[in-house]
């Protein structure tokens, strides 16, 4: 799903976040990827959603290789991957349903199909029922969810989440965590970010270590 | 992990294997459904955009009249060009003279006079006004009725106006000074170069109209430009979410592009509002004025077509002013 090739990427100023990674990420595969603040865990995620683009290397998800795609691309690879941010990144002046209903708004998809699927993924999060609210309504822990409803509801092949669980307690952050868990057991290839080393232990995945931008396990 | 045996029954919410595109969701989306809701999404963002727009009405109001002050000022002065040139139009090119018959000469000679310049084939018409009905109609016209009887006698003379055929402005000048030497005739005043020099002046007015025109239209690119620079730096937010998700550039733009056509559609309908007004305001005393001229005159507001070029204009320089600020602006806007 995801191939790494030699990639490094170096950032105006001569700061070098990555260099030389080689990484594959299975089809249906669920990692974690761990390591220091500023290990280049973000700029690794960035690249695979072509928020950066790599100063040396080649990035591959789901067979294309985003080097060869230009800018207009950008939104179609986009659309492929669901992607959950540690601050959210709701709009707050929508509801929690048009928040998660934005990404098939934008692909365009009938409003009774967007229906059908938005209740889907706020019942997969357990959140059906707050779906008429605004962000600022909901806790933390919730708010996280509509992230995760968002990016799950165009039934992504690849799911990318940075610090999930950042701000939240080890009881919820154990929820999101089993939330991503069940995403994967139905096929979708999962790459979470996080500090969080306890969580990613009792997890049981793959872990990926980063440190000063290079691989190390 | 098992995921690759699991893949092949998934459950209904979440995913499964797709054919290898980086296309959007090409899976149960014809063409034809596609085209549906993306003009579906283009009604909706239009009439949000709209609804938005009122919900801030006051804000949206003073953009509205400076968009309209800016468009109403050139559409006054077309109407007042459009005006002027019907007022020199009712002339149809045929040259009129007015002679001004000495004090003195008897009615039965300027009856005469006139009957023979009649017979000048280069004369159209001749008519024999006397000194008495000129004086009636004047003071009709004038309202000067108590000076005029309070003086002794009547200080109008009798006038022949005629009007000679279509003559080029080297005939007319002949023929105006062969009438001028005949001894009945004290002066003449020949209505041509008022004519002449009211075209050139329309002519100087129009590409003042002009100029100015595409000044303010500037203006009013410039002015809607900078608002909608201001929307997209308040929905900066918004911007970065949409372009995360996979939001094309074109999906991002509409919203502002939409924007601009009701901040010019807006406008324009302002201006008409303000012109029609102002013709409401200032078309009795302008066609009291004129009609002291003689002048039968009714003042020609904006037409049918008009309406919609002003309309149409308004539009086109909002788009355009949104479009411009959307080039400048959207692509800076990137997720961080």
């Amino acid at each position: 799903m995801i191939k790494f090739d030699q990639v490094s990427k170096r950032y105006a100023g001569g700061k070098e976040a990555l260099s030389g990674i080689n990484l594959e990420l299975a089809d249906a595969e669920m990692a974690f990827l761990t390591g220091h603040s500023g290990a280049g865990k973000s700029t690794l995620m960035k690249l695979i959603i072509m928020m950066e683009r790599p100063s040396q290397g080649q990035v591959f998800v789901d067979g294309a290789n985003l080097n060869r795609l230009g800018r207009r691309d950008i939104p179609g690879i986009r659309r492929n991957v669901g992607v959950v941010f540690q601050n959210h990144q709701l709009l707050f002046d929508r509801t929690v349903y048009d928040n998660v209903a934005l990404p098939l708004t934008i692909a365009g998809y009938q409003s009774r199909e967007i229906g059908r699927r938005v209740r889907a993924a706020l019942s997969k999060v357990g959140l059906e029922s707050k779906e008429k609210q605004f962000p600022v309504a909901l806790s933390g822990g919730e708010q996280q969810r509509v992230g995760i409803a968002r990016a799950v509801v165009n039934k992504p092949l690849l799911l990318l989440a940075d610090e999930p669980t950042g701000n939240l307690d080890p009881e919820l952050s154990q929820e999101i965590m089993n939330l991503f868990s069940q995403f994967n057991q139905v096929g979708v290839t999962v790459m979470i970010a996080t500090h969080d080393l306890d969580l990613v232990r009792k997890m049981g995945h793959r872990q990926i270590v980063l440190s000063k931008g290079r691989l190390v396990a | 992990m098992s995921g690759a045996t699991n893949r092949t029954t998934p459950p209904r919410t979440v995913t499964r294997p797709r054919p290898k595109s980086t296309g959007a969701s090409a899976h149960s989306l014809g063409m034809l459904g596609k085209m549906g809701a993306y003009l579906k999404h283009h009604r909706q963002v239009g009439f949000e955009t709209l609804r938005n727009l009122f919900s801030t009405l006051l804000t949206s109001l003073m953009t509205w009249m400076v968009i309209g002050i800016a468009l109403a000022l050139p559409a006054m002065l077309y109407i007042l060009l459009t005006n002027l040139g019907n007022l020199g139009g009712e002339w149809d090119g045929k040259p009129r003279l007015s002679l001004y018959l000495k004090a003195g000469t008897s009615e039965k000679a300027g009856i005469a006079l006139s009957e023979n310049l009649f017979s000048d084939p280069d004369v159209a018409m001749a008519s024999y006004i006397t000194s008495d009905s000129a004086l009636a109609e004047f003071q009709k016209n004038s309202g000067f009725e108590d000076v005029l009887a309070s003086l002794p006698n009547n200080p109008l003379p009798a006038v022949i106006e005629i009007e000679l055929e279509a003559l080029s402005p080297a005939e007319t000048k002949l023929k105006v000074t062969q009438v001028e030497s005949w001894p009945e005739v004290e002066s003449i005043s020949v209505d041509l170069e008022w004519i002449e020099r009211l075209f050139v002046i329309l002519a100087l007015g129009e590409r003042f109209v002009m100029a100015l025109s595409m000044f303010l239209g500037l203006g009013v690119l410039l002015s809607i430009g900078n608002t909608i620079r201001l929307a997209i730096e308040n929905r900066r937010a918004e911007i970065e979410v949409v372009k995360l998700v996979g939001g094309t550039d074109g999906f991002v733009r509409r919203p502002f592009l939409y924007l601009g056509f009701w901040y010019g559609l807006g406008g324009a309908v302002g201006a008409w509002l303000m012109v029609q007004a102002s013709l409401l305001f200032l078309s009795e005393p302008i066609e009291r004025l004129l009609l002291s001229y003689q002048e039968e005159f009714t003042l020609i507001g904006l037409g049918a077509s008009e309406t919609a070029v002003l309309l149409g204009i308004g539009c086109i320089l909002g788009v355009l002013g949104a479009a411009l600020a959307v080039g400048r602006h959207l692509h800076r806007i990137e997720p961080q």
